[in-house]
């Protein structure tokens, strides 16, 4: 091997390297770099033709620039020259720039692929991989389009260098998964099927990995594949072949081929023919059996390639899930790594066994190493590894181990990750309701939970033990003494408070005869967490109370207190302030027997799959589209969040596509009037509407979060680089605006460019632009005369507090502005905290010896920095209902203006700086949107709502936000612009 | 499948990225970050495997480089694990005895390699010998 010094030979390159590493600061950097981009940029640009040395000095610079972080935007189009080079080196380096940076839907395609062409038709092998590695890594359609139907040719003619077949069958891959109705299939496909009897591996390697693709979307017509991966596959197992060539590593036959062949029969069910069968099997057991071997290595890259296919053959013996022997190996197999030393075995067997579990031929194997997965819980250093463990004895429990596996998983909930704790709490209540003989433990079993972890208990687990404490007349009793006694600890969960509340309210009466829990003593105990609750479960709360005065007539005068008291009745929460008083109204009007029949026992829930397994399954549910395409969070951490999401009011407030004024919405639900109508509310609230789960929301609610963060510290020093000291007279100096002045602002409210003021002698024009709490803004004033205007002076002026809301830097221009001229003013603004009030601008200039002033005002008004935020509706829905108080709300009734026009509105709305979300509202007629005012000191979420009604001419806007002043100023802006 | 091969230092700097899905360039930062973050928080009792968003990410440590590989489901950890390996083994043996200085300054070459050995996010070389062959094409070449 030759000796590589160092950036070989490039000098330019290790120099520049050098500066990078040496730079103190991300400045610096980004200065080295600029600097960097400046010289190439000219050197690309110049005359001299550059050698391939230089190009390909360049390149790797660039390419270096481009790992750190930054985009590059030219070079492409020296790249695409260089790939006509005949020169390999040139040709290659060309190549790699193109296939790290360019994308697919790059415009330079088309002269990308025109050199492709040539570089395929050459017949040069070594071009033709470059040209196939480069389809192979942009992909786009349009190569698609141009080369889809030469690449089989190439691929399977027998003519083809053993490297180009590999290239053209990963091409093939890739073409195939972009664009599949490009790529004809045809007579090649049955011999792309013969690559697997290939004689070189690396052809048999890449050819795997393209028939695995086009078996799991066409299965039937790759069917043959099967004998010939079994016999390649037992050819390499049982080492009988000779053209291994140096595919063996560490003494281990070709391992990455292996697996793949393994995966490839994984597309499949076993084997039809009895004699592949046989073979199959033969190569199976012959893996198992060498892992009981001795290792021919002591090195552990040996055990690891053989452990590879060790583990790749046990999920195809899952896969198959026929032959109980084998499955029985594959267990033991699996419950000797369980202990063994290295994490990263006991992890993927803990994973594997998983899966092992749900077979009936495996089931009762899997039992057997209950200890160790429960002493991996307990020990096992590692979170993900404990996390296995958790799924493992959640798959092999069953009725006979049940009460061991819930008691383990719940100790293990106490000292449990947080990350966790929610997942562990679900599969707890899953498999005691699922293994619970009587529901006594069941009960326990839950309140057990929310004892302990009741952060984590997702209201799919309490509403579910409710539906079976309903249902289940048998353990009613058992559950309202326990609730009871959980009650009694000085300091329970709210979630506790919440089934307490509703089994009482149920089921209180049935121990009522005990004088320890007689009615007084309940209602006490109830109402002693009352105050300490959130306005959802006070809500609840209510509903019991009213229920006990049906229950407990003689609690009637105490709970008649409670309700009445002012705290109730002019509650600033609606909903419990609506309670209150109809509850109130409802027991000293309402007869003793309509109280009954009103207040009923709830009729029980209809049989349905348990909620809390939907959930589950959500969690563990890939997430839909890539993660790294969208910058989704996670999944379980989502649910982290959802789970320690203020409680939902869902329970408490009418639906929100009710009737947002709230005053015909339906009766809140949790109280349970016995008309059927409201009967089948109660269900609606248990069921998976997704109305009934806020919290559960998917990932824009990361985003929406994110959102929210303080915009990073390098953007204000960015825009506000060049700072000129405001020249700032007080506002005594100057006059009162313009009278039409507010007319002129509201004409910029929704737009950002435009002439803000013109008479016979000035014109003055806006164009500006704002990106979070800043913005920039550049006034342009035009001498509409041919006389000079002589000490033309243009400042800003900040009436009232405006001076500590938003910080408006301005530069001096010129005093004298020639005749026809225009001279441009360039504005800094930022945004400190909300305002109400524009600033001013005050213009004075001498016209012929007459001085002239004008004041108009500036059109900055805070919408200006909304940021539009895009969410889901049920995301919207729960924010607009956590924005319920009334000073957060703004609403505005008014006659429209201007024609009626929904693209207008649209567009209106869209400048007034608010997202659109379309499917919120359940009518189509209606708008809404949301978005983020940024200002330095805080951020203020906005929800808006926008009601046409086309007869009456009228439009209702409605406002949400969490600042007062701001709901009302935004309300007030927007509704002069209909 | 293989969705990015990254090598990290462990002051968090890019050395090598490739994507073999395409991710804007100021998403790639970020996630580049991410990733460094959550296997520099690991220590040596924890397997080599993270579940990350909705992949896996497989990772080695070599001196103060990271490896990290993030696949999908369709791929098998411990042969993405052995495999990061055979990739540096193929590195040593052509800049004998490679350092983090070597993937720096030979970053085209380090590109070449990896390109010979994935392709399309896909194993599809493991043969040291073939894998250098067009490198050393290349250095014949510019040498003459």
């Amino acid at each position: 091997m030759p000796a590589v010094s160092k950036g070989d030979g490039m000098r330019g390159l290790a120099v520049f390297i050098s500066d990078i590493r040496n730079c103190k600061s991300k400045e610096a950097e980004i200065k080295r770099i600029n600097k960097e981009l400046a010289n190439i940029r000219s050197k690309f640009k110049g005359d001299k033709a550059l050698d391939g040395y230089s190009k390909k000095k360049y390149v790797c610079k660039l390419l270096f620039i481009f790992l750190l972080g930054h985009d590059i935007d030219f070079g492409h189009m020296e790249a695409v020259n260089l790939l006509s080079s005949n020169k390999y080196t040139e040709k290659q380096i060309g190549y790699l720039f193109i296939s790290v940076l360019v994308n697919s839907n790059s415009e330079l395609i088309r002269l990308i692929n025109n050199a492709i062409k040539n570089d395929l038709a050459s017949r040069n092998p070594t071009f033709m991989c470059l040209a196939l590695h480069c389809i192979a890594n942009v992909g786009s359609r349009e190569m698609g389009e141009a080369f889809a139907a030469d690449i089989p040719r190439i691929l399977v003619a027998g003519d083809s260098m053993d490297s180009v077949k590999q290239s053209a069958a990963l091409c093939l891959l890739r073409l195939y998964k972009a664009s599949p109705d490009l790529v004809p299939m045809g007579e090649w496909t049955a011999r792309v099927v013969h690559l697997l009897n290939d004689q070189h591996m690396g052809v048999v390697t890449a050819a795997v990995s393209l028939i695995t693709c086009l078996c799991k979307k066409n299965p039937d017509d790759f069917k043959t594949c099967i004998s010939l991966a079994v016999s390649r596959l037992s050819r390499i197992v049982s080492s009988a072949s000779t053209d291994l060539q140096d595919y063996t590593y560490y003494f281990v036959p070709a391992p990455w081929l292996s697996v793949k062949l393994l995966r490839l029969l994984q597309c499949y069910p076993p084997p039809e023919d009895a004699a592949v069968k046989g073979r199959l099997v033969e190569c199976l057991e012959t893996v198992l059996n060498k892992a009981q071997e001795p290792p021919k290595s002591k090195k552990v890259q040996h055990s690891n390639a053989k452990n590879a296919i060790l583990f790749e053959t046990i999920s195809l013996i899952i896969h198959y899930d026929s032959e109980p022997n084998l499955l029985v190996r594959a267990c033991n197999q699996l419950g000797q790594f369980l202990q063994h030393r290295e994490t990263n075995l006991r992890y993927l067997a803990l994973e594997s066994m998983c899966t092992l579990a749900s077979s009936e031929f495996s089931h009762e194997a899997v039992k057997t190493h209950i200890d160790t997965v429960i002493n991996a819980l307990k020990t096992e250093r590692d979170v993900s590894v404990r996390q296995r463990a958790a799924d493992l004895l959640y798959a092999m429990c069953d009725r006979s181990n049940a009460k061991q596996i819930v008691s383990e998983m719940l100790r293990y909930l106490e000292t449990a990750d947080y990350a966790i704790r929610e997942e562990i709490v679900l599969k707890v209540a899953i498999l005691a309701e699922k293994y619970a003989v009587d529901y006594s433990w069941y009960v326990d079993t839950i309140l057990n939970l929310i004892r302990i972890a009741g952060d984590y208990v997702s209201e799919e687990v309490w509403y579910r033990v409710l539906q079976i404490v309903t249902n289940r007349d048998d353990v009613q009793g058992y559950a309202a003494k326990t609730v009871f006694e959980a009650l009694q600890a000085p300091a329970c969960h709210e979630n506790m408070v919440k089934v307490g509340g509703y089994i009482l309210g149920e089921f209180g009466n049935l121990i009522a005869g005990d004088p320890r829990s007689s009615p007084p003593v309940q209602f006490s105990l109830l109402h002693s967490k009352f105050h300490l609750c959130s306005v959802a479960t006070r809500a609840l709360l209510l509903s019991t109370y009213i229920k006990f005065i049906n229950l407990f007539p003689e609690t009637k005068a105490t709970i008649q207190g409670v309700l009445r008291a002012g705290s109730q009745l002019r509650n600033a929460d609606v909903e419990l302030q609506q309670r209150a008083v109809e509850y109130l109204t409802l027991s000293s009007v309402a007869s003793t027997d309509v109280l009954a029949t009103v207040l009923e026992e709830m009729p029980p829930f209809p049989e349905r799959e348990s909620s809390i397994l939907a959930k589950l399954k959500r969690k563990k549910g890939p997430g839909a589209g890539s993660a790294l395409d969208d910058g989704r969070r996670d999944p379980s951490s989502n649910d982290v969040n959802g789970g320690v999401e203020p409680t939902p009011s869902t329970v408490s407030t009418p639906s929100p596509s009710a009737d947002l004024l709230g005053l015909r919405a339906a009766p809140p639900p949790a109280a349970p009037p016995a008309t059927s109508g409201a009967g089948n509310l109660l269900v609606d609230v248990f069921s998976d509407g997704p109305a009934a789960q806020p919290g559960l929301g998917p990932t824009p609610e990361e985003a929406f979060l994110s959102e929210l963060e303080p915009p990073a510290p390098e953007s204000p020093m960015a825009l506000l680089a060049d700072p000129a000291p405001a020249a700032d007279p007080g506002p005594e100096d100057i006059g009162p605006p313009i009278p039409e002045a507010d007319e002129l602002l509201n004409k910029f409210v929704c737009k950002n460019n435009g002439v803000l003021f013109e008479n016979q002698l000035l014109q003055i024009g806006v164009k500006s632009e704002f990106r979070q709490n800043l913005g920039r803004m550049y006034l342009f004033y035009g001498n509409k005369t041919s006389v000079q205007f002589q000490n033309f002076s243009p400042t800003v002026v900040h009436p009232g507090d405006l001076q500590t809301q938003l910080a408006v830097q301005t530069k001096r221009v010129a005093a004298q502005v020639d005749g026809g001229a225009q001279v441009q003013q360039v504005l800094n603004i930022e945004c400190l905290r909300d305002f109400l009030t524009p600033p001013l601008l005050s213009v004075r200039f001498r016209y012929g010896g007459a001085p002239q002033s004008l004041t108009l005002k500036l059109p900055v008004t805070i919408n200006k920095f909304f940021q539009p935020t895009e969410m889901a509706a049920q995301d919207f829905f729960q924010r607009w209902k956590q924005l319920s108080l009334p000073q957060q709300e703004a609403q505005k009734i008014f006659k429209a203006n201007h024609p009626m026009d929904a693209e207008v509105t649209k567009a209106k709305l869209l400048g007034f700086g608010s997202a659109l979300l379309d499917n919120v509202d359940p009518n189509p007629e209606n708008f809404v949107g949301a978005g983020i005012i940024q200002t330095k000191a805080l951020q203020v979420g906005c929800l808006l709502r926008l009601e046409p009604n086309a007869q009456a001419q009228m439009y209702r806007l409605t406002l949400r936000t969490s600042k007062e002043p701001v709901s009302r100023h935004l309300c007030e802006l927007l509704a002069q612009q209909f | 499948m293989i969705k990015f091969f990254l090598m990290v230092n462990k002051q968090g700097q890019t050395r090598l990225s490739k994507y073999y899905e395409h991710v804007e360039i100021n998403k790639r930062t970020l996630l580049e970050t991410e990733v460094i973050r959550s296997c520099l928080s690991r220590s040596n009792e924890q397997c080599s495997f993270i579940e990350f968003k909705d992949f896996k990410l497989i990772y080695r440590q070599y001196a103060a480089l990271f490896i990290v590989v993030g696949v999908n489901d369709t791929e098998n950890e411990m042969a993405i694990y052995g495999f990061i390996h055979n990739f540096v083994e193929v590195l040593d043996e052509y800049f004998s005895r490679v350092s983090e200085l070597d993937i720096m300054f030979n970053l085209n070459k380090v590109h070449i390699i990896l390109d010979e050995m994935v392709l399309n996010g896909c194993i599809v070389e493991t043969n040291r010998a073939r894998i250098l062959a067009p490198l050393l094409i290349l250095d014949k070449m510019s040498e003459s």
